[in-house]
């Protein structure tokens, strides 16, 4: 077991510094660089004394090494946008939104999605099944900006219920979280119940109603366990696909959140901040996929790690 | 083959999901005879009119007919839908068949190349690559096509680990065969059902992805149209004007949907055993 994991961890340490060599070499690959003033070209030894200041005079190798080193302590630089800041300052800043909606969102559609894939694995074939089916067909192709158009059309243009965007009250979750939720709740319905179908078939079930357990034991005490372990694997990549949901939603409902900020930085091509912010997700993407693994073993003992 | 129709047919949103496709190529197709005005003509006069018998959807900011927009927006969204994935393919299947069948360190560096390209949130990395590219059509696909292939390349080094080690293939090395002959010649053919399914499942996402990055104005450039930049062009006048958000988003949802109705029928038909791979 622990020596999975320290494999495991070496997995992903090789992963993401390949994925820092890959980011940091195409920056660097793109024409121009940030003290290239058109208007007002620096004198040539100014310029030379500040590319020394940033280490940009030395070989490239030997930059991206120093920009590793700096990053493992948590230095990704300064952004272009606001310079006062550092990167890591930045993104503590506006990460908490995000992470708001995140949590809502998450929490939100793992309700749901459990209870509509039962109801539908329950009452297969009737109109309820038929129902979450079409909801997590439109959930999972519809892409979410569409989606988010559609309610701001019903319940901010029509029904002038809700706000159109913004950030700060209350009101202003609830049209980005529906807009968000749906395509996991999707997800999870569709998955509880082909896992609730499957467990329903096993032996145990029949064993269990031909003790005369009354059915609601046999559903909630015997099924419901064994058939909703597996969600958790679905957990790890909702994580990192909210980060990436999130720059549609933000922008969309002009939520001040990390998404927003991916957005703006690319835009005025910020790349210290892009740079730190795909690294950031691909860290987070394969340190979630590490611990839905483990927990994942430490539920269901029937697996071993070989 | 027959029996891939039979298959097919059977599934009736699949059917259903093929004639609305069909139609949509042939309007991309036919644009120019289809569509009432050019896509960048620009009438200042009549801008921001609601539907009506002159512009059935009605007209943009500038006063550029939508339906005409819309129609345009099609064979863009098709364009980057086949030629992703086409770029995907080409990406992919021989980094797949190769992994799977030399094994080792080959395999060992493909798969890291492939778990790092997993870790890369697919979409940011396509706005980074944008960034980095500059907008336009060709772009698009390249920046797409980059970060889609991973999952054709998945599926081709499983089914050849598969099917390698199979007695067919056994007899044509015997028979003296090269590697790139058994590669090509012997695996290949038997692997070509699950990657038509999983380009079919990667076009509609293609399509997506287009409508994604010009959402966010990393896509097609301006006058050409685009449903993903027409949604994000409707954003500022939803308060009075809905049909400018309304028309693009159906457009893009009815032909994203029907793709996929396409691809799960694909699916079914082709590759019975396969299911989960939906992802990736």
């Amino acid at each position: 077991m622990l020596g999975y994991i320290v494999r495991r961890i070496l997995g992903l340490i090789i992963v993401i510094l390949l994925a820092s060599l890959i980011t940091f070499f195409l920056m660097h690959a793109i024409p121009g660089g940030p003290f290239d003033e058109l208007k007002m070209p620096l004198p040539e030894e100014v310029k030379a004394q500040i590319l020394k200041k940033y280490g940009l005079d030395k070989p490239i190798w030997e930059q991206y090494i120093r920009y590793i080193w700096r990053a493992l302590h948590g230095d990704f630089g300064v952004p272009f946008q606001s310079p006062t800041e550092t990167v890591i300052s930045l993104i503590k800043r506006v990460w908490p939104v995000t992470i708001q909606i995140g949590v809502v969102t998450i929490a939100l559609s793992f309700t749901i999605g459990i209870l509509l894939g039962i109801l539908s694995a329950l009452r297969q074939n009737t109109w309820i099944d038929y129902l979450v089916t079409t909801i997590a067909t439109l959930g999972t192709t519809v892409p979410n900006f569409v989606i988010a158009i559609w309610l701001m059309l019903v319940f901010s243009v029509t029904l002038r219920w809700l706000p159109t965007g913004g950030w700060g009250e209350p009101k202003h979750f609830i049209l980005p979280v529906l807009s968000y939720f749906l395509a996991p709740t999707a997800v999870i319905a569709r998955f509880v119940k082909v896992n609730f179908l499957e467990e329903l078939r096993k032996d145990y079930v029949r064993t269990a109603r031909a003790k005369g357990l009354p059915e609601r034991t046999v559903i909630f005490k015997h099924v419901f366990r064994n058939a909703l372990v597996p969600i958790i694997t679905l957990l790890g990549p909702m994580v990192p696909d909210l980060a990436t949901g999130s720059v549609f939603i933000e922008v969309t409902f002009r939520v001040p959140g990390l998404g927003k900020f991916f957005y703006t930085s690319a835009f005025n091509r910020d790349y210290p901040m892009i740079v730190a912010m795909i690294l950031l997700i691909a860290i987070l993407w394969g340190i979630t996929y590490l611990i839905t693994d483990i927990i994942y073993a430490f539920i269901d003992p029937r697996i071993t790690f070989t | 083959m027959r029996d891939v129709i039979r298959v097919y047919r059977k599934n009736k949103l699949a059917v259903f999901g093929f004639f609305v496709i069909s139609s949509i190529i042939i309007v991309a197709i036919f644009a120019e005879l289809i569509s009432p005005y050019r896509y960048d003509d620009i009438d200042l006069l009549s801008f921001l009119q609601p539907p009506s018998l002159k512009h059935p959807f009605g007209t943009d900011s500038i006063g550029r007919d939508l339906m005409t927009r819309i129609i345009y927006g099609a064979r863009t969204s098709l364009i980057v839908g086949f030629s992703v994935q086409i770029l995907a393919v080409i990406i992919g299947v021989p980094l797949g068949l190769l992994a799977g069948f030399y094994g080792g360190r080959v395999d060992y560096w493909i798969s890291r190349l492939v778990e790092v390209m997993t870790a890369f949130p697919g979409l940011l990395f396509a706005i980074f690559l944008m960034v980095w590219l500059g907008n336009g059509l060709m772009n698009i696909i390249i920046a797409l096509g980059v970060t889609s292939w991973v999952g054709i390349c998945r599926v081709t080094r499983a089914k050849t680990l598969e099917i390698k080690n199979e007695t067919f293939v056994e007899a044509v090395e015997a028979l003296g065969a090269s590697n790139l002959y058994i590669l090509f010649k012997t695996i290949f053919p038997n692997i070509v059902r699950p990657i038509i399914v999983m380009v079919g499942l990667g076009i509609p996402q293609a399509i997506f992805g287009e409508a994604s990055l010009s959402f966010l104005g990393f896509g097609i450039s301006d006058p050409m149209p685009s449903w993903g930049k027409m949604i994000q062009e409707s954003l500022g006048y939803l308060q009075g004007y809905w049909y400018m958000g309304f028309f693009p988003t159906i457009s893009l949802a009815i032909t994203v949907l029907c793709f996929n109705f396409v691809a799960d029928g694909l699916r079914d038909a082709l590759d019975p055993r396969m299911y989960g791979s939906r992802r990736g």
